[in-house]
């Protein structure tokens, strides 16, 4: 079975989650959340929400504590430049260890 | 048959290309001025602003915006027409590949005029010729009256196989020469020439996001199908223009019902029957070419015209066949590849590499930037050849008619 099957005649996609592939894929570092540091953890509110408002991959979810998607997270390091308390850091894939 | 009771006008080919889009029924027109292509969009906005064509006329900055709103618009299904000329063209290229890409079917006026630098504002096709990797059909105009039908039936083909069209005329030859056209009447131009159906329906309700970043390899979509890669969308559009002669020779076709003319489909020719002599070239030079022909008929050569109107898809087996009985072809390109020949002699050899009687072909670059080309010029050209291919072995090299350097 070929790609034919698909019936598009132009490149076109759906907007929906994984219709970019797997973007983590491309990821070199990752953002790792000192959740003490966060704000919405530490007022226990809804606050803040810095990161999800600027990441442009809309991978962070404003949950109590916040998550990030990893799958689809590209590792641009915008939510680490923006976050105001620094609870956010990029570390490098390869010295990434899980802890 | 439609043809009884239409009017002639007495027109240029810029005033035929208008009246064509207009018939046409053209919705959005965007065009940036550049001689000798100006006049085109000067008849389309007064045809606007006086209530004759119902039509949003978007005046623009560049050439650039102007097949950018064209895109835009075809995208959403308006159907789209812009004009233009040579650095006009050049600066459109990159809007060429993407309305190709994203298999819009415009249409595309091109008054073929000179490239800069240094300036130059009169004929040749290095314009046109410079841009036939871009995707697009290219259809070579004859005459004022073939500028206007071709532009109908650009449409048609266009929104038959979702593929680009260019329709070439020569600048002031054809642009600003004056020569009666017949005018359909627009009833059978609407029954000819449906309304557009875009490829892809843009709804709120059903998002898409066009043109995406494409990645080498096909991918999984998030409901599992398997979608097109960089490369297998570039296939199809090959495939689309490869497969396409037998759509512009349907629709030539069906306009000869329904107006009573057509214009060959791919080629078309003047006294070839017989010929052992070719002369082939695009656009007004091959028109001027069957003048030659006669002329050398009556000094006893069995000449003949091949008229090339479509460029893009090259018409392989068209052209083949209509060498087969040929001992020389002669070539006149109002362009050249530099560093190689004129393009269509090169493309005409690669074609005949398959022919198992190819004849000899012997190519000419002429016209550059309006340098008159006479019809003596051609005939001598063709005698030229002749003792040539009768006197020496090796291969003639790309000779420059009338170039005093």
């Amino acid at each position: 079975m070929g790609t034919r099957d698909c019936k598009h005649i132009s490149a076109m996609a759906s907007p929906s989650i994984g219709e970019a592939g797997r973007t983590g894929e491309w990821r070199t570092s990752r953002p790792v959340i000192d959740h003490s540091r966060c704000i919405p953890v530490r007022k226990n509110k809804p606050s803040c929400f810095l990161c999800w408002l600027y990441c442009p991959e809309a991978v962070i979810k404003r949950d109590i504590p916040i998550q990030i998607d990893l799958t689809y997270c590209k590792g641009c390091g915008i939510c680490a430049e923006e976050c105001p308390s620094g609870a956010i850091t990029m570390v490098a894939e390869n010295d990434y260890v899980e802890r | 048959m439609a043809g009884k009771k239409t009017e002639s006008l007495i027109i240029t080919g810029n005033q035929a290309a208008a009246i064509g889009a207009k018939m046409s029924r053209v919705q959005v027109i965007a065009a940036y001025p550049i001689t000798p292509q100006s006049p085109v969009t000067e008849g389309l906005s007064q045809f606007v602003e006086m209530g004759e064509l119902k039509a949003e006329y978007v005046t623009v900055e560049s050439e650039h915006s102007a097949l950018s709103v064209c895109i835009t618009a075809s995208t959403v299904g308006a159907r789209a027409f812009t004009a233009t000329s040579a650095n006009g063209l050049a600066y459109m290229c990159e809007q060429l590949h993407w309305a190709a890409g994203a298999r819009l079917p415009l249409v595309l006026a091109c008054v073929n005029r000179a490239m800069a630098a240094p300036w130059n504002i009169l004929n040749d096709q290095q314009d046109a010729m410079s841009q036939r990797d871009t995707g697009w059909i290219q259809i070579y105009a004859r005459d004022n009256q073939e500028i206007l039908d071709s532009i109908i039936q650009a449409y048609k083909i266009a929104e038959t196989v979702y593929v680009p069209v260019m329709v070439c005329y020569d600048g002031y030859i054809l642009s600003h020469t004056v020569m009666p056209v017949e005018i359909p009447r627009q009833k059978d131009v609407d029954r000819f020439l449906p309304r557009y159906k875009p490829h892809t329906i843009l709804d709120p309700s059903d998002p898409r996001n066009l043109n995406q970043v494409t990645l080498a390899n096909p991918r999984l979509n998030s409901i599992g199908s398997l979608c097109h890669g960089y490369m297998e969308l570039r296939y199809l559009l090959q495939e689309a223009i490869e497969g396409c002669s037998e759509t512009i020779v349907a629709v030539d076709r069906e306009f000869g019902e329904t107006f009573g003319r057509s214009w060959g489909g791919m080629t078309w020719s003047y006294r070839l029957e017989d010929a052992d002599l070719i002369l082939m070239a695009a656009g007004s030079l091959a028109t001027q070419a069957t003048v030659a022909a006669d002329e050398l008929r009556a000094q006893g050569y069995r000449a003949g015209v091949l008229g090339l109107r479509v460029y893009r898809p090259f018409p392989k087996q068209d052209l083949i066949e209509a060498t087969s009985k040929a001992g020389l072809v002669l070539v006149f390109d109002k362009s050249i590849s530099y560093g190689n020949e004129g393009p269509i002699c090169s493309d005409l050899k690669s074609a005949l590499y398959r022919s198992k009687s190819r004849p000899v072909v012997h190519g000419y670059i002429c016209g550059l930037g309006g340098r008159d080309i006479k019809v003596r010029e051609l005939t001598e050209a063709a005698i030229r050849s002749l003792l040539w291919v009768r006197e020496t072995e090796s291969a003639k090299p790309t000779e420059w008619l009338n170039c005093q350097i």
